[in-house]
């Protein structure tokens, strides 16, 4: 699995009252939460962002509520992975259970800018910085959440 | 090498005698819960499921606390999609209007969660029920979904850090201003991934009510857990709530902590977490004037009934400042029926606060004490991100019944002590 996007870079602590205001959770729709999606942060976000675009985190990305609808306006805003030094225990959970990619790699978190063009190898963990040439070893996932993820989330693997 | 408390629970719950941190387990629950934000998403997730019947109808808690009485349209959607899951599978735990509270203060009221417990909630506060003794964490809606269907869920076993408690706090020092401190001292991801197991001697000084304050916050240092050890008091508050058996685990003796912290609960200040994190404390007194508009005194964090005694104490004969608004909100109807036999809500009435129904509505900006742009707020709820309570310029003050009290009273961010208490 391969994901190839234009970053966007945020700080330290992203909440998941900034990636989707409380406000808007009386939807429950991915599509609906995705239009409000890094509101509280960065108004363009939603405007800007294309299909396959990668959001880059610092430490502690997504702390805060355990609020399933902050991975998922992520996913449903087109993101296909996002990168971070570190998760929140809970959006890290959430992530893997909708099946929406993400990768702890301190390196590439550090040194990816806003707007680079960067590929995910999320079988190798191998994160490729295409405007710096650089590359960066991100962890990959053991096997168990792996074969979450690849079913494309939770509920698809418990169904078999 | 020895098991920590969580590491024991979790152990018992996966079928082995012993788990180490960083193994990936499979744990049976004890108590599934979910709200009325939460469960809507968990509930579209179990129809995808092949197999669409809960586990147990008796191991499955709704509760209705975000948005209610609802709000808006969609609100009251929400919340009839759970209640009309709730009536079709039988659910016996489910709270809606008239009986509900904020979940993390109910289900410990209602006896739904005892030591040895292993809980998992659609709620990152679920982490409150560690005062019992029980393993409790937050997860998302599709690891409800799949709690509810299977009974299971999977679980990195974490390690843990040690606080060692010592001492006795002051008067105005309360649970909230231990956890505030350690959020200070250790960060807002100090303990992630981690187990905060919190023990010594200082313990003995702290009610109930400061135990769940105290785990109820631990998610806002990043933690999976808070958990403190079974003692009398937790005893005693289980034979008045629960008729279930509960089961005592303890640390051994050689388990191995990541870190160790000795706090002296004595040494403590009142202490407010200034925006825009929980991490940024300060003691009061420390700082200069700081104008506020309105205080909130509830929450899954502070609206029991220690908590309501608190405030009302000061309160009492006492006035509201000119321009500030104060919203009481007791965290369930059990709460706030004792807090009216006591006269507490005539004491805030008579002050010029308002006295609400259970909700959870400001604490996440949801409704019924929304911030505008500039507006300050002292609160005792969990956290002071940006936007937490309304507008993106407005700023949340994270403090103790106590100080919130003091501070609806002068108009500024205040300790009891500053009106001769």
């Amino acid at each position: 699995m391969q994901a190839k996007g234009r970053v966007f870079k945020y700080g330290d602590n992203i909440d998941t009252d900034v990636i989707i205001p409380a406000r808007y959770l009386n939807a429950t729709e991915g599509t609906e939460l995705a239009k409000h999606c890094m509101e509280d942060i960065d108004k363009e976000f939603i405007h800007k962002v294309k299909k396959g675009d990668i959001i880059v985190g610092q430490k502690n990305f997504g702390c805060g509520s355990s609020r399933e609808h902050a991975p998922l306006a992520i996913k449903c805003a087109g993101v296909s992975c996002v990168i971070a030094e570190t998760f929140a225990r809970i959006f890290y959970r959430n992530a893997i259970n909708i099946g929406m990619p993400i990768i702890e790699c301190p390196e590439a978190a550090r040194s990816i800018e806003d707007g680079d063009e960067v590929e995910i190898d999320f079988d190798s963990g191998m994160i490729h910085n295409v405007t710096k040439n650089e590359s960066y070893k991100g962890q990959a996932f053991p096997p168990f959440m792996q074969k979450i993820i690849s079913a494309g989330g939770l509920i698809h693997y418990i169904n078999g | 090498m020895g098991m920590t408390m969580t590491q024991k629970i979790l152990a018992a719950h996966a079928g082995f005698d012993k788990v180490e941190a960083g193994q990936l387990i499979e744990a049976n629950l004890d108590m599934v819960l979910g709200n009325d934000i939460t469960s809507p998403v968990a509930i579209n997730e179990m129809k995808k499921m092949k197999n669409q019947t809960v586990f147990d109808k008796e191991k499955i808690a709704l509760v209705m606390d975000h948005f209610i009485p609802n709000k808006d349209i969609k609100s009251a959607e929400n919340c009839k999609c759970c209640r009309d899951f709730a009536r079709e599978h039988e659910i016996v735990n489910y709270f809606d209007v008239g009986e509900m509270g904020i979940e993390h203060a109910l289900l410990p009221e209602k006896g739904l969660v005892v030591a040895g417990d292993v809980v998992i909630g659609a709620d990152s506060h679920t982490c409150t029920y560690g005062a019992l003794g029980a393993f409790s964490t937050g997860g998302g809606s599709t690891d409800m979904a799949a709690a509810m269907a299977t009974g299971k869920i999977w679980f990195k076993v974490p390690s843990a850090l040690k606080f060692v408690l010592t001492g006795k706090p002051s008067k105005w020092v309360s649970g909230k201003d231990i956890i505030l401190h350690i959020i200070g001292l250790i960060g807002v991801d100090g303990a992630l991934y981690r187990s905060m197991e919190f023990v010594g001697d200082g313990i003995r000084y702290l009610s109930m009510d400061d135990r769940f304050t105290i785990c109820n916050m631990a998610i806002e240092a990043g933690g999976k857990n808070g958990i403190f050890p079974v003692d009398e008091k937790a005893i005693a508050y289980m034979k008045e709530h629960a008729d279930k058996p509960y089961q005592v685990y303890e640390a051994d003796a050689d388990a191995e902590y990541d870190a160790e912290y000795t706090i002296d609960l004595s040494a403590l200040k009142p202490t407010v977490a200034f925006p825009h994190l929980p991490e940024n404390t300060k003691e009061v007194g420390s700082f200069g004037e700081v104008k506020i508009d309105q205080v909130v005194i509830g929450s899954c964090t502070n609206g029991r009934i220690q908590d309501i005694r608190q405030a009302a104490e000061i309160m009492k004969g006492r006035k509201v400042a000119k321009d500030v608004r104060c919203i009481v909100i007791p965290a369930t109807q059990a709460i706030y029926l004792q807090a009216m036999r006591e006269g507490l809500l005539e004491i805030f009435i008579e002050a010029g606060a308002v006295v609400s129904t259970p909700t959870c509505g400001p604490c996440l900006g949801g409704y019924m004490g929304i911030l505008a742009a500039g507006e300050r707020c002292v609160s005792t709820t969990n956290r002071n991100f940006v936007g937490r309570m309304g507008h993106v310029d407005s700023e949340v003050y994270l403090a103790s019944p106590a100080v919130a009290a003091a501070s609806a009273v002068t108009g500024m961010i205040s300790c009891p002590c500053e009106l001769g208490l």
